[in-house]
């Protein structure tokens, strides 16, 4: 299929990534998350995932992939 | 179960998640050019996608909720599903089923029966796995909208053309209507792409939760430590009757309990009736046949790709216990600590039902115990636990307490525990507004795409199994292309359909799912004898399949669970089996399920190989060449470096999952 999965997954997980890490940064540490930023930490960790994702997706679509 | 208050962010995930599923159909709807594409997804996907799809088909939400359901109530041999239900099957399907699967051209599952038998077993297994797909997803989606209605605080009544309609309706129909929106436009391929993209959702929407569970009870050893606990008095936290004990270790050890016997393990199964119920005939069938799963390989790009699927799928599959096993280990670690205030949630109990209790309980008499027991516990509807309703008696007569403290000393001496609300009882505890959103999501996704995969299942059935093999053969593929988008709309409104149908008849729903039960127990047996020898006959794989059938239910009329035959020996719930006659009463209904499948198999293995050495073949070594294991020229990949060599790989697999079974043993 024509579609390379890997953007929508790099682009979605980039944008929760960045939800998260702005509400993180708004919210501060939770009482629940055992007085951990997790939204900050964990949305950090989204990002990254997203834009090595993304990397991926346009590292292979400059050299397409033998047949 | 109380609503729980979303932020704009949690929202904000949700919708994005669900902007993207469409968008994924939108963007593939432009490569869908005939039926084979839109239903098997022209046979061009890599295979990490197809992989992980594979594991994702398997992991859905009613999986997530019922692993930690079991972590919960027996502990580490949960993982016995896993590490021996599940991958030695994978490795098998990937190194020498998927080669006939992919080699033949089979579009399903289905219909490599038929070249391999002929029509009439086609046709038994097409309907019956027809009929159970739909269900399938008609549990996932009813689940799905009683989740919804239960958690989100909007009240969504409303009146359309002098219909009333609830929450309930309009979370079934928005679900279900965007799954259809994504199947619709890009068939297979977007159910697909989804499922790579729950898979990832699940992974890291529930890990945090794991991390921050595991925390809070102090670590592994911290945890292990108040399970050790646990086990020697297991009815201190309702999870057995009073008296009931365990030897230390049987929340903790893997096998250790289960070797010790039946009587000395929570999931009262034999180490026989694990390794050859569960890990060969349940684990063998349900991998090896399932078209659910199988079509994710068989949509993989060339040979290769395909029997290397299920081995991509092998490896999350046996790490996946951290993430849904252990969730339901730490909920119970974390009940037995009476500083951390949570216990697993009790039954749904009503409002009106606690402010009677509440009443109740003020107006009992201390000195008469046994009387206000008996009277809160007939307020509330469920068992309570005696000890603690004595002791809030006594503690409001001593100095009054308020409504609120006497309403949680009552949600806490509910005698009951309510497993399925595990995982959403731990997501309530420990995550803060957006990464609810996440998990609540990764959930939410995990549900949908039961449905999605259950209905590109279904629709390639009815296209090529059953429209194209009986109603309508000899049509162009523009044809059949349209009938495939077509019964994928039939197939969602059906689900609906079912879904109603579980929310109003929960006990018709329990029988229908046990008649599947009997109905797929025997199936390995006939692709074993099928795939590996040569001399089995269509008419031998029939009536086996059929004899195996009757035999499941036929064990099912004749054993029981022990704790289903009463004092005087007389069966409690037919349904739970022994209605004609006990023969056999198993300790838990786990191992009843298990022996049946054994019993069915052995028949079914037994008759097909009998009739098919009585019968004449029909097809001649030419005809069954690329579909017997003996007559398929073997593949050939020495070339092939090593991690490509599906044998290589699945024997490292094989290795690392004996090391996981000993490391806890």
């Amino acid at each position: 299929m024509g579609l390379d999965i890997r953007w929508p997954i790099g682009l979605m997980f980039s944008l929760i990534g960045v939800l998260l890490v702005i509400t993180g940064l708004v919210n501060g540490a939770d009482a629940r998350s055992l007085n951990l930023n997790i939204n900050l930490w964990w949305g950090m960790i989204l990002l990254v995932f997203g834009v090595l994702m993304l990397l991926g997706a346009t590292r292979s679509r400059k050299t397409p992939p033998p047949a | 179960m109380q609503p729980i208050h979303l932020a704009w962010v949690d929202y904000a995930i949700l919708i994005a998640y669900v902007a993207f599923v469409v968008g994924i159909g939108w963007a593939l709807a432009r490569y869908m050019k005939s039926s084979s594409d839109f239903l098997t997804s022209g046979r061009s996907i890599p295979t990490w996608v197809t992989g992980l799809a594979f594991i994702s088909a398997n992991l859905g939400a009613l999986e997530l909720v019922g692993m930690a359901a079991s972590g919960a109530k027996y502990g580490i041999a949960t993982c016995h599903f896993y590490w021996v239900g599940a991958i030695p099957a994978m490795v098998f399907l990937g190194i020498f089923m998927m080669p006939f699967y992919y080699g033949s051209q089979a579009r399903s599952v289905p219909e490599y029966l038929k070249m391999r038998f002929n029509e009439p077993v086609r046709a038994l297994n097409a309907v019956a796995f027809a009929v159970m797909t739909v269900f399938a997803s008609g549990i996932s989606m009813d689940a799905l909208a009683r989740l919804l209605t239960n958690l989100l605080p909007w009240k969504l009544d409303t009146n359309i053309l002098g219909m009333d309609f609830g929450s309930y309706d309009i979370y079934l129909w928005i679900c279900s209507g965007v799954v259809l929106l994504y199947v619709l436009k890009g068939g297979l391929t977007s159910a697909i792409y989804t499922e790579v993209l729950q898979f990832f959702m699940i992974v890291l929407g529930f890990a945090p939760v794991v991390y921050l569970g595991l925390k809070d009870v102090g670590g592994w050893h911290t945890m292990n430590h108040s399970l050790q606990g646990v086990a020697t008095n297991p009815a201190a936290l309702y999870l057995k009757d009073a008296g009931t004990t365990y030897a230390a270790d049987a929340w903790t050890s893997a096998w250790k309990p289960v070797l010790a016997g039946s009587a000395n393990n929570p999931m009262g199964v034999d180490w026989f009736a694990i390794v050859f119920g569960l890990g060969f005939v349940l684990s063998f069938g349900y991998w090896c046949t399932n078209f659910l799963v199988v079509q994710r390989a068989m949509a993989a790009r060339n040979m290769t790709a395909a029997r290397n699927t299920p081995l991509v799928a092998a490896v999350p599959k046996m790490l996946f216990p951290v993430l849904v096993i252990l969730p339901g280990m730490i909920a119970i670690a974390l009940s037995s600590m009476p500083n951390k205030d949570y216990r697993i949630p009790p039954p749904i109990v009503s409002q009106e039902n606690y402010v009677q209790a509440v009443e109740v309980l003020k107006n009992a008499n201390p000195a008469d115990s046994p009387a206000a027991v008996k009277a809160v516990g007939d307020a509330l509807g469920k068992k309570v636990a005696a000890d603690k309703i004595a002791s809030l008696v006594a503690a409001n007569a001593a100095s009054k307490l308020s409504d609120d403290q006497i309403k949680r000393g009552l949600y806490n001496s509910i005698a009951e525990n309510d497993y399925n609300s595990v995982i959403l009882s731990l997501l309530k505890k420990y995550c803060p507004p957006g990464l609810l959103g996440l998990a609540l999501t990764a959930l939410l996704a995990s549900f949908m795409s039961g449905m999605a995969g259950n209905v590109t299942a279904f629709n390639t059935i009815w296209t090529y199994d059953l429209y194209q093999a009986y109603f309508m053969p000899n049509k162009s593929d523009a044809h059949y292309f349209w009938m495939g988008k077509f019964i994928t709309v039939v197939g969602i409104v059906l689900s609906i359909f079912c879904a109603y149908f579980a929310k109003q008849y929960n006990n018709a729903m329990d029988i229908i799912q046990l008649v599947f039960g009997f109905v797929n127990a025997p199936l390995f047996g006939t692709f074993l004898l099928g795939m590996f020898w040569k001399r089995t006959t269509g008419i031998g794989a029939f009536l086996g399949l059929f004899g195996g059938i009757a035999s499941s239910a036929g064990f099912h009329a004749l054993t029981t669970t022990t704790s289903n035959v009463d004092a005087a020996g007389h069966v409690i719930k037919g349904m739970k089996g022994g209605y004609l006659h006990v023969v056999q009463a198993f300790p838990s209904e786990m191992a009843q399920n298990f022996w049946l499948a054994a019993f069915a198999f052995t028949v079914c293995f037994v008759l097909t190989l009998v009739i098919s050495l009585a019968t004449r073949r029909t097809k001649t070594d030419e005809e069954l060449k690329g579909l017997v294991y003996s007559l398929t020229p073997k593949i050939k990949d020495e070339n092939q470096a090593w991690y490509l060599r599906p044998a290589v790989v699945g024997t490292v697999l094989l290795i690392g999952c004996v090391i996981l079974n000993f490391i806890f043993w």
